[in-house]
Order: C-alpha cells, then structure tokens, then sequence
C-alpha cells in the first residue's frame, strides 16, 4: 500500500476540503483519515492518503494538487508517509 | 498513526527551519580505471563515473519531491586520484587533464561538486603524489567543480612535515592561480588529519580504499531545528519554573532533536540506494550551516549561552553540542560514519561571520574550538601576504591536534591575493563571505623547514 499524506494549510475558506476531496476521488485515491485544526483563524488540515489505486503517477497528482491549493488561495503539499513515520516513530 | 502535530512539526522544520538533507553523495571507486595510456585512463574514468551517477541527480530530486524534503546537493566522491594516475602521470599537466576530464564528467551527470583530487600522503609522498599535489594550482583554476583535499598524517603514522610545508606552497600558488575569482580556488582545497574514507561532504570528500565499488553515503544537516527546539525548551522553562533549562534538559533536546534529523537522512539514504542500487554507505551526522539567516551553528552556541562564539565558555559549549549530536544521531541510523559532529566554518556561518565583526572570535579561539568540533580551521579568509611557512605552521598545529586526539582536523584556509585586514571577500552560494582575520605575525619559517615528519604519538600515558 503506498500512503502518503495531504496537508492543507491556509486561510479558512469555503469549498477547500470538498475540493480537494473530489479530486482524490476523480483519481481513485482513497481517504483512510482526515483530521483538522483552526489556529488563529488558519486552517491546517491533514489526511492520511491510500494511493494503491491512483489513476495517474504520484508526480501529477502532487503537482495537480498543488495547483488546486494555488487557485483558493492555500497551500496543499503531498508527501509519502514514510518521513513522517521515520521521523515521529522508533 | 501519524497524528496532526507530528505531521505539522516536521513541515514546521523543512518550511521554516532549514531542515534539509545536506547532501547524497556516491562514492565511486576508480582502481580499475587505471592505465599506462593517460588518454586511455581519462576514457575509463569518464565512462565510469557517466554511467554509475547518471541518474543520480534524477533520483535525488525525486526522493525530494516525494517526501516534500530539500535535498540540496547532489555530489560524487573518487577514489584519491594519486593512486590512479600513478602509472600515466609523468608531469603535474597530465594530472591536470584528469581533472579536466572529471570536471567534464562532473557536469555531464549534473552533480555540484566531485571530490578525490586527492592523495594520502601522512607518512610519505610518492612520486605520483608529489605529481598530483603540484598539479592542484592549476588544476583548481581550470576546472570549476573539482574538490581537492590532501591527508597530511594520522594518528597511526604521525605527522609528514616535508608534505605539511609543500601544503603551504601550494595553497599560496593555488590563491595567486585564481586571484581574479577572490582566491577561490582554494575553498576547493583541504589539508587533512585523520581524513575519513568515507565523508560525503566537500572539500574533503573521497572515496577511499576500503570502500566498496560503488556506495551511497548522504549528508544530514540543520543546525535552524537545533536553534529553535533550543528556543522552545528555554521558553517552556521560564514559563513553568522561571529560568532557563538546565544542562540535562539542554542535553536531552539537542539529543531528541538530532534524532529526528537523522532519521530524516536515514530515510533519503535508503531511498536513493534501493532506487540506484548501489549500496547504502553511512550517514554524515553532521551540522552543517549555511549562510543563510537561522541556518547557524554560530546561533545554538548563543542559544546555549555565549554571547557571541569565541566568548569563554565557546569550547565547552560545542563540545556538549557535538556530542549530543552524536548520541542522538547514531540511534538513528544504521551506519555512521564521515566526519559527523558540528561544522564551524566562518564564511559559511552568519553567526560565526559576526562574531569576527565584533571581534570576539579569532583564529586561536578557532584552533581551540576545533580540538571538539567535528573537524577543523574552515573557510577562513586571511591577508594575501601570510606567508607560505606561516600557512603550514597554522596546518601543522591542526594536524597535531587531529593525531594527539584521534580524530579528524582540517585547514581550509584562503589567503585572498590582494586583500588585507579590514577587507571583506565574497565567495558567493553556500561558500558564502568572510572577513579577513588577522594571522599570528611571528614566524614559523624554522619550524617548519626541518623536513622530515613527527613521529606517530604514543597510546598510553593520557594526560
């Protein structure tokens, strides 16, 4: 299972998750959990991502990604999962 | 699971801390290149070096992409050319077209830099040796990504005098061969003691005979993580007990801290070799800064509590910051090697570069950080005038602290033609700019013109 994970940082908008959320499913990219937190009015959101499945590479998915956070106005990043195991977990 | 915070605390250090990974380096073996037919010699080498690194790049940046982490230089390493052009090299120019050759192969895979210009010389030179240091003024000036270094003595074999003062020629001649680019030829070259077979990073990186064909060796850096977990802790103390941490908490943070730095390495190591197949090397565990603001080592010592480095206090503070870093890092990693520890170069270090400004720090307070940092005098800008002997008395000192402390020491020292105290010079990207310090102004001329070398120390009796 390749799993990477989303990051959504930004001002609070309306439309960010559901956005971002049809272009996984467009991509068969599955959503296995989604957390959130508002600080001082910025929106940090982070989903942990299935991308077995992906209909396209995970170079465009990560760029196609990027470019839906640049159009509203956040920054979206997507990155394997491993780092973060890596870093965070013996 | 991976929870919100750790997720948001890793993006925090590559965003807004400067963590990155410093550098994947391949080490490539060259013994079988080696030839009687220097044009034959230059072929193999090309050949070899285009089609093991020729995705190197490639990969790296991919790794980089793919796990959102910077991974700022992609580099090669050889084996110390002195033992490959043996056969071929008759006069310093034919070692010259060797490094036009790897220049050449250098930029064709796209890799910044390539170290291995090479000899080890630390208990005597052979001719081929003496051929291939004579060659680095020229060679320096000729090619643009070439790194040369050259091991002087070691703790086993002791000191090689005759090859400590034909080091202060050359950096001398290598200064005066590229005076038109502020003497930088010689931030490309590094006199060493105890100069590890397998560090990755320049200028004193080669490949060395106990290595495997080819290996994967990667870089870690960020000194900017360090600083600011250093802040958090002192800031979470004053609030909870009205002072700052103690040196256990200290301790404990920079040992956390560094971990999860490594681990980072840990990962685009395993990653780069699995994808090149070339087997994975060691990790650097090294602090390496870069003159970029918050990227300092100059910055923890002030957050430990110097004022500026170079205050009392400046040794025993990188001495703690060096071996926490080790301790951190080496549970981190499955192999560690290179030189791992804090670098303290000037030009390469805002903090550092103030802390000359202000005066605080000067070359003998330097030599003294060094007997505990991770290796040496380092891009430290002097007067054009310093003398040659004067120069070699600076690398013998260096040396004699790497072979009496069983561990690494290096001079990369650039005395800038033209340029005296009160000048600044400006190497430019990640060499950075320096103020020139001033030199020690009594000789070493008698010192150093004995010729032979210093005898291997003695193991007992520490004192």
């Amino acid at each position: 299972m390749t799993r990477a994970i989303i990051t959504v940082v930004g001002k609070d908008t309306v439309g960010i998750i559901a956005k971002v959320c049809t272009y996984l499913a467009d991509n068969q990219i599955n959503i296995l959990d989604i957390s959130q937190t508002i600080v001082q009015e910025f929106f940090n959101m982070m989903m942990i991502v299935d991308m077995t499945k992906s209909v396209k590479p995970f170079d465009s998915i990560n760029e196609e990604l990027t470019k839906i956070g640049a159009d509203t106005g956040v920054q979206v990043k997507c990155q394997l999962e491993d780092i973060f195991n890596k870093m965070h977990r013996i | 699971m991976i929870n919100i915070t750790e997720v948001f605390e890793t993006n925090k250090m590559i965003e807004q801390e400067n963590l990155d990974v410093r550098t994947i380096t391949m080490g490539i073996s060259l013994l079988d290149c080696a030839d009687e037919n220097l044009d034959v010699t230059c072929e193999k080498i090309y050949n070899k070096i285009t089609a093991l690194a020729k995705n190197l790049v490639k990969t790296g940046e991919d790794i980089a992409k793919e796990f959102g982490v910077p991974i700022v230089n992609k580099r090669i390493s050889i084996t110390p050319i002195s033992l490959v052009g043996g056969a071929c090299c008759k006069i310093p120019g034919d070692y010259v077209q060797i490094a036009k050759t790897l220049d050449k192969a250098a930029k064709e895979v796209g890799v910044n830099f390539l170290g291995g210009y090479s000899a080890i010389v630390s208990k005597g030179m052979t001719k081929s040796d003496e051929l291939l240091i004579r060659s680095i003024p020229m060679a320096l000036a000729c090619t643009e990504r070439i790194c040369s270094s050259i091991n002087v003595g070691s703790t086993k074999t002791g000191i090689n005098m005759d090859a400590v003062r034909l080091m202060g020629d050359i950096i001398k001649e290598t200064a005066e061969q590229t005076k038109e680019n502020d003497s930088l030829g010689c931030a490309k070259l590094v006199v060493l003691c105890n100069a590890p077979d397998d560090n990755p990073f320049m200028a004193g990186a080669f490949h060395g005979v106990s290595e495997a064909d080819a290996i994967i060796n990667v870089g870690v850096s960020g000194p900017g993580v360090v600083k600011y977990a250093l802040e958090q802790m002192d800031k979470a103390a004053k609030e909870d007990k009205g002072c700052e941490a103690n040196f256990e908490t200290l301790c404990e943070t920079i040992k956390k801290t560094a971990f999860k730095i490594t681990r980072v390495g840990q990962l685009v190591a395993q990653e780069a070799s699995a994808r090149l197949n070339i087997p994975f090397g060691i990790i650097d565990l090294s602090l390496a800064p870069t003159p970029a603001i918050g990227d300092s080592v100059a910055d923890i010592l002030k957050c430990i509590g110097v004022e500026h480095p170079g205050a009392p206090g400046t040794t025993a503070a990188l001495a703690l910051l060096n071996d926490q870093v080790k301790k951190g890092g080496v549970m981190a990693s499955s192999y560690v090697g290179g030189l791992s520890g804090a670098f303290i170069p000037v030009s390469e270090d805002q903090g550092m570069i103030d802390a000359v400004e202000a005066g605080a720090l000067t070359i003998e307070k330097l030599e003294a950080m060094t007997c505990v940092c991770s290796v040496g005098l380092d891009m430290i800008a002097i007067p054009g005038n310093t003398p040659a002997t004067t120069i070699a008395g600076i690398i013998a000192d260096e040396s004699a602290i790497g072979m009496i402390n069983q561990k690494t020491t290096a001079v990369r020292i650039i005395p800038v033609v033209g340029k005296n105290i009160g000048d600044t010079v400006e190497f430019g990207g990640l060499l950075g700019y320096a103020p020139i310090m001033p030199v020690n102004k009594f000789s070493s001329e008698r010192f150093v013109n004995r010729g032979g070398r210093i005898p291997a120390p003695i193991h007992s009796f520490k004192n």
